[in-house]
């Protein structure tokens, strides 16, 4: 085995032995199928389909909830080993900062990817079964599991970001919590304050398009809600979705590029950190 | 003659402006146990983070095991290395056998081979328990289990006996005794000299990031002019004694009635003359070797004196 997958491999035993990921299925778990068996009840005869409807609110569980078990899990990795004398035993060994914090990294987001795939896959087929929805709602909801992941590892790479610029673990989650409240609340209430305020007078739609796309659960949203026709129609955002016209693959690679910046950024500063 | 293991020429090192070490020359060969003795902040850590690579020296130079340990190309070297941090909070819902087989596979060394080292340290019987209901004892031959793997040619222990109680302290330098006796350089560092008795070698004393001594404790003796203690109880004849410190110097007045002289062993008659002439009547004299203790506040405080 590699350094990296070693350090993933011990990341992983030690979220099953402590329950982390234990407890975060569950957490999803239950509020997916929650949300998948009631949220979906009210669908009746108008012929919508109940994954369909589902993928509208498994979205807004991930926007919340995925990017705050991420930073949880995260905030932590680095900060908290230096903390506790480990980090300095771990790079006496023969192996390169570098491959810490990428072994750090593939470790959560295995653990997270788990957990959010199990989670979701039983609630999608708890639904599936015994329901007539068409090849393109699976899609959809097959999207939805996958840019769950994808959003949970660029969380992982900010969290473990923080985790290499804080000074004690206390501070990082400090910051992780500031992160969080940024790019799930505060960012999405200063565009609409900014586009009110703004009467649709200077802020061309391109600009509006960069100022979604730049932050990774925005990105998300418009990827699982406005991406499939399918969707849209349930989602309110249907009537954006024309004038937003961004590419899929654009909005996957803000996300993807949410994960490397990040990424690169800790192992940059966990090279120069004085341990 | 072989290369040593570690040598270390003219290594400096400054933290926040202040000197954690300065201008230090150190070698280490192979077989030979060197203990690094001095106070906390004197600079033992430091030099052992130097070592592994993990800061890198303002100037100076340092090669370990052939290579300059802050080069990338080192990670190889440090395969040969064991080390055991001064605190180590290992995560405690992991048992000990697989904390080892962690560590194992980070060095490529055999995780079978960990069932005899974790009987070497007395740990057989604990390694499928979790680390979290260690012993401060247990946690520690847990390191030094850890520094053994894939059978190192260099030991770099940070206070490695710190919290043992002296049973447990016999046995951690037994297997130092036998590791080194295989040929494996040990560098530990302490902050008593008294506990090194018979079991280092060679004896570096630092303060304030220099070397103050450096040689066998025979050595150190007599660098600090091979002092004796002499112990001296007043008759009561009067109710508080005349005599005073100023009277004789590095006179100590102990408890009332009782002196303490330290003095080189040269100047002992001179000194025993001064009190018997002295303003009290004499009831005991005892001559004692300095202890090892003794010794070292010597030493730090000729060097604070130097260097006033």
């Amino acid at each position: 085995m590699t350094p990296i997958a070693i350090i993933a491999w011990r990341e992983i035993r030690e979220g099953l032995r402590n329950r982390r990921v234990l407890a975060t299925a569950s957490l999803l778990a239950g509020l997916a199928l929650t949300l998948a068996l009631l949220g979906s009840a009210p669908t009746g005869n108008i012929g919508a389909s109940r994954l369909a409807v589902t993928v509208v609110s498994l979205s807004s569980l991930t926007i919340f909830l995925v990017p705050l078990i991420a930073l949880v899990l995260t905030h932590d990795t680095i900060a908290g080993e230096l903390d506790r004398g480990t980090m300095v035993l771990l790079l006496s060994y023969p192996l390169a900062r570098w491959q810490v914090v990428i072994g750090k990294f593939a470790g959560h987001v295995v653990m997270l990817g788990l957990a959010t795939a199990a989670a979701y896959g039983a609630a999608g087929l708890t639904l599936w079964l015994g329901s007539t929805d068409d090849a393109a709602a699976v899609a959809a909801f097959g999207t939805l599991i996958g840019t769950s992941v994808l959003l949970g590892a660029a969380f992982v790479a900010t969290g473990t970001l923080v985790s290499a610029l804080a000074r004690d673990p206390r501070t990082a989650a400090g910051i992780a919590l500031g992160v969080w409240l940024v790019s799930v609340l505060l960012y999405d209430m200063a565009l609409l304050g900014l586009l009110v305020a703004d009467q649709g007078h200077s802020l061309r739609a391109p600009l509006v398009q960069a100022l979604l796309v730049a932050n990774p659960t925005d990105a998300y949203r418009l990827l699982n809600l406005t991406g499939l026709p399918e969707v849209g129609q349930f989602a309110g955002l249907a009537g954006l979705a024309g004038h937003l016209a961004v590419a899929p693959s654009t909005l996957l690679g803000a996300i993807g590029l949410w994960v490397v910046a990040p990424l690169a950024a800790s192992v940059a500063v966990f090279a120069r950190r004085q341990v | 003659m072989t290369a040593p293991l570690v040598q270390a020429e003219g290594v400096s090192k400054r933290y926040a402006g202040r000197d954690a070490l300065a201008s230090l020359d150190i070698t280490l060969g192979a077989g030979e146990i060197l203990a690094l003795v001095g106070h906390n902040g004197a600079g033992k850590s430091t030099l052992i983070k130097l070592l592994l690579g993990l800061i890198r020296p303002d100037s100076g130079r340092i090669a370990v095991l052939g290579h300059d340990p802050s080069r990338p190309g080192a990670a190889e070297a440090r395969r040969a290395i064991g080390f055991l941090p001064e605190t180590i909070v290992f995560h405690p819902n992991m048992t000990g056998a697989e904390l080892l087989a962690f560590y194992a596979r980070l060095k490529g060394a055999p995780v079978a081979a960990n069932r005899d080292l974790l009987a070497r340290v007395g740990l057989a019987p604990a390694a499928g328990q979790r680390v979290g209901g260690y012993s401060k004892g247990m946690r520690q031959r847990l390191g030094l289990a850890q520094a053994l793997i894939g059978r190192p040619r260099l030991l770099l222990l940070d206070e490695p006996t710190t919290g043992l109680d002296p049973e447990l302290r016999q046995g951690f330098y037994a297997i130092l005794d036998a590791l080194a006796a295989d040929g494996v350089g040990i560098l530990l560092s302490s902050h008593a000299l008294a506990e090194l008795e018979h079991r280092a070698d060679r004896v570096v004393v630092l303060r304030q990031g220099r070397k103050v001594a450096d040689g066998t404790l025979a050595d150190l003796r007599r660098m600090a002019g091979d002092p004796v203690r002499i112990l001296v109880r007043l008759a009561a004849t009067q109710p508080v004694p005349a005599y005073a410190g100023e009277a004789v110097s590095g006179v100590t007045v102990r408890a009332g009635r009782r002196l303490e002289i330290i003095c080189p062993a040269a100047e002992k008659i001179e000194r025993l003359r001064a009190v018997l002439d002295g303003p009290d009547p004499v009831a005991d004299i005892e001559l004692l070797h300095a202890s090892l203790d003794d010794i070292y506040a010597g030493l730090l405080r000729r060097d604070a004196e130097r260097t006033q």
